[in-house]
């Protein structure tokens, strides 16, 4: 790696300081009304952080409800195909609901019982994180409204039924691009006037100061694992660490344990949608620059005003015009190397896992996949990336389909 | 003294609240704003809050994010607003234009650069949503250093010792929003406004706004009698909304609105 920065002198563990800055991202930037919920929340969580009893119940559950360890699996026929560097995958789609995103949940929901809240909601893009969060709550019985961009419960149809068998209600999102980034919006104004009673679980690492930092530290566990597992099957560390960034939370999670291993390069792949120089993608950390947008500094996709613009991937968990701060801060000191691949390569990538591993990857995690097949042939045999199976595809077949013109 | 400082001096002189309308600018086109702006002056307005339109606005409702979609479908940007308080100045240097937006577009624009062009279009204050003391001291420097005056919220979750950050980081006056929830909302309880706004006063001098919830010459008149200002928004939005096509029946009902308000405030015990 080619860097002026000395990553070994860098003490990872103190980013964010105190206000939640990384570098010149994160930061608190809320309206006064969030403050004191904001407040409320940092405090519980900085003292249930150390507690023994709260990490204990957090550990059992991601044990026994989800199925943690998930496995890091060889795909050795894969990677004999691609002919280089063997690619282990993080099978994060193995966990209950199917993806990373439970981690988080399950993290949020116990600080949300802690505080004695008694209803949760949750903004959700491609609908993960809804099932998630929807799931958590019909375990914990509380009330659960998840808010979805109206274009994203047209394309996440499974999910969407999903989330209502759980019993949580699903509010479909009519303003701005109808995705996302308006799903948060509408979060946030929930939030903000159902305060006493509410706990906001916010689905990735940003938002505003503590929600990047418990994010990263409830899915942190994915790379934690994936250190110990990828050392006992192979006797070392990866040369390379790949996942996709929408958000950017699987992407923190594995990425994080391995930050002061200065020879694991870290690569980050967004979404280039029809490509970089068409416009329409959705790659803030490739083509964006500093902003602010949903409580944090971040690298954005905005318009010459500072109007945020729409965004566009095939895939609703990425499609999303700001990122994690930790991301963009990871970027400016060059620790990370953000890429994007398009539309059509991760489709590709979906149908090659598919088809050579008989694992069917969800459309973020395809991003990741489309890149792994750029990197792995270009390293030696006796080289070794992580991937981030970041989620399962069921949830996608209706979108692969229609894309290749077949009605299910 | 600013302009703003100097309009609640003279008003207290005279005994009266503030009334401050909001619209976001240029909504529902671009040509209305700077009229619209004289319109609610000659009926009544003291100051003038102008919503510069933002694609995200999360802390507002419905009928304000409505309002900005309009306008950012007009080609609103920040640099219009400010040619639009630039046009207005030429036939009003006396009312007091309050920008109120969020952060990104200022951002964008740079502090410095948004700092200058906004003193010398002749803007009085900004009040940036998503900004909290925390992180404005950047901002804050550049402010006072064009003699523009922060306005900053204050919400009724607010604790003692925040309302002591933010009255120390403000000036012009203080926005009290008087309701949990977004712009627009419903129900607003006088009462508690009131004792809301006391203990505030033991805190600090400057002159307190009330805004959320004020929607007709009742709820004006209600709010007058314990506040410096009152702001209202959605309710002169949703004139826009109810005809946007028709700017001389948009001139009207605000302008009928507002001297309904300003009627119904003067009409009351003014604040002490």
């Amino acid at each position: 790696m080619s860097n002026s920065v000395d990553f070994s002198s860098i003490h990872w563990d103190e980013f964010p300081d105190n206000a939640g800055h990384f570098g010149v991202h994160g930061g608190c930037f809320a309206a006064e009304t969030l403050m004191e919920a904001i407040d409320l929340l940092r405090e519980a969580y900085f003292k249930l952080k150390g507690d023994p009893a709260f990490q204990a119940e957090f550990d059992a559950d991601l044990k026994h409800y989800v199925g943690r360890p998930s496995p890091l699996y060889h795909a050795e026929r894969w990677s004999r195909e691609l002919g280089g560097a063997q690619i282990y995958l993080k099978r994060e789609d193995l966990n209950h609901t199917g993806a990373h995103k439970i981690n988080n949940t399950i993290g949020q929901a116990l600080l949300a019982k802690y505080m004695g809240k008694t209803r949760i909601i949750a903004e959700t893009g491609a609908g993960q994180h809804g099932v998630a969060s929807a799931t958590i709550a019909a375990r914990l019985g509380l009330e659960c409204v998840v808010y979805m961009g109206e274009v994203d419960v047209e394309r996440q149809a499974p999910n969407v039924y999903r989330m209502k068998l759980l019993g949580a209600e699903v509010v479909p999102v009519t303003s701005g691009s109808k995705t996302l980034k308006d799903a948060l919006n509408e979060a946030m104004r929930d939030w903000v006037t159902n305060v006493d009673d509410t706990f906001y679980i916010i689905g990735t690492v940003a938002g505003p100061h503590p929600y990047p930092l418990l994010v990263r530290d409830f899915q942190c566990v994915v790379g934690r694992e994936a250190r110990q597992q990828i050392v006992e099957q192979t006797g070392r560390m990866p040369d390379a660490l790949v996942a996709c960034v929408g958000g950017g939370s699987n992407a923190i999670g594995l990425f994080h344990p391995f930050l002061a291993d200065q020879d694991v390069a870290i690569y980050g792949v967004e979404a280039a949608g029809d490509g970089l120089d068409t416009g329409r993608h959705a790659a803030p950390l490739c083509k964006g620059q500093p902003g602010v947008l949903h409580g944090n500094r971040t690298y954005l996709m905005d318009d010459d005003d500072g109007q945020i613009i729409e965004t566009h991937s095939v895939s609703a968990g990425l499609d999303y015009p700001g990122v994690g701060p930790e991301h963009s801060w990871l970027k400016d000191i060059g620790r990370a190397n953000y890429v994007a691949v398009t539309d059509d390569e991760a489709l590709a990538a979906f149908h090659a896992l598919t088809r050579i591993e008989g694992i069917i990857p969800a459309l973020e995690s395809s991003h990741a996949l489309a890149y792994a097949m750029k990197l792995a042939p270009g390293l030696s045999r006796d080289q070794q990336i992580i991937v981030n199976l970041s989620g399962r595809g069921d949830k996608d077949i209706n979108t692969v389909a229609a894309l290749e013109g077949i009605v299910l | 003294m600013s302009r703003i400082s100097a309009c609640f001096e003279r008003l207290k002189k005279e005994g009266k609240t503030a009334l401050i309308p909001y619209i976001a600018a240029g909504d529902p086109n671009l040509s209305v704003t700077v009229p619209l702006m004289h319109k609610m002056v000659d009926s009544g307005a003291d100051l003038i809050e102008l919503g510069v339109p933002f694609s995200d606005p999360s802390a507002d409702g419905p009928t304000i994010q409505a309002s900005m979609e309009r306008a950012l479908e007009q080609g609103i940007s920040l640099l219009k607003v400010l040619d639009m308080v630039k046009s207005f100045r030429q036939d009003n240097t006396h009312t007091p234009i309050i920008l109120m937006g969020y952060l990104n577009p200022v951002e964008h624009m740079g502090y410095p650069v948004f700092a200058e062009a906004a003193a010398s279009a002749g803007v009085d204050g900004v009040l940036t949503v998503d900004l909290p003391p925390e992180e404005a001291d950047d901002f804050i420097r550049l402010m006072r250093a064009h003699r523009l005056d922060s306005i900053f919220l204050l919400a009724p979750t607010t604790i003692e010792e925040r309302i002591h950050k933010i009255a120390e980081y403000g000036s012009g006056f203080l926005y009290y929003v008087s309701l949990k929830g977004v712009t627009g909302s419903n129900t607003l309880n006088v009462k508690e406004v009131e004792q809301k706004l006391r203990k505030i006063r033991n805190i600090t001098a400057l002159p307190l706004g009330v805004g959320f919830g004020i929607k007709d010459a009742d709820s004006a008149a209600a709010v007058a009698q314990v506040a410096d200002a009152i702001v209202v928004g959605s309710a002169i939005i949703r004139k826009i909304e109810a005809s946007p096509d028709n700017t001389a029946h948009i001139m009207q009902d605000i302008g009928d609105l507002l001297t309904e308000m300003r009627a119904g405030m003067d009409g009351t015990i003014p604040a002490t």
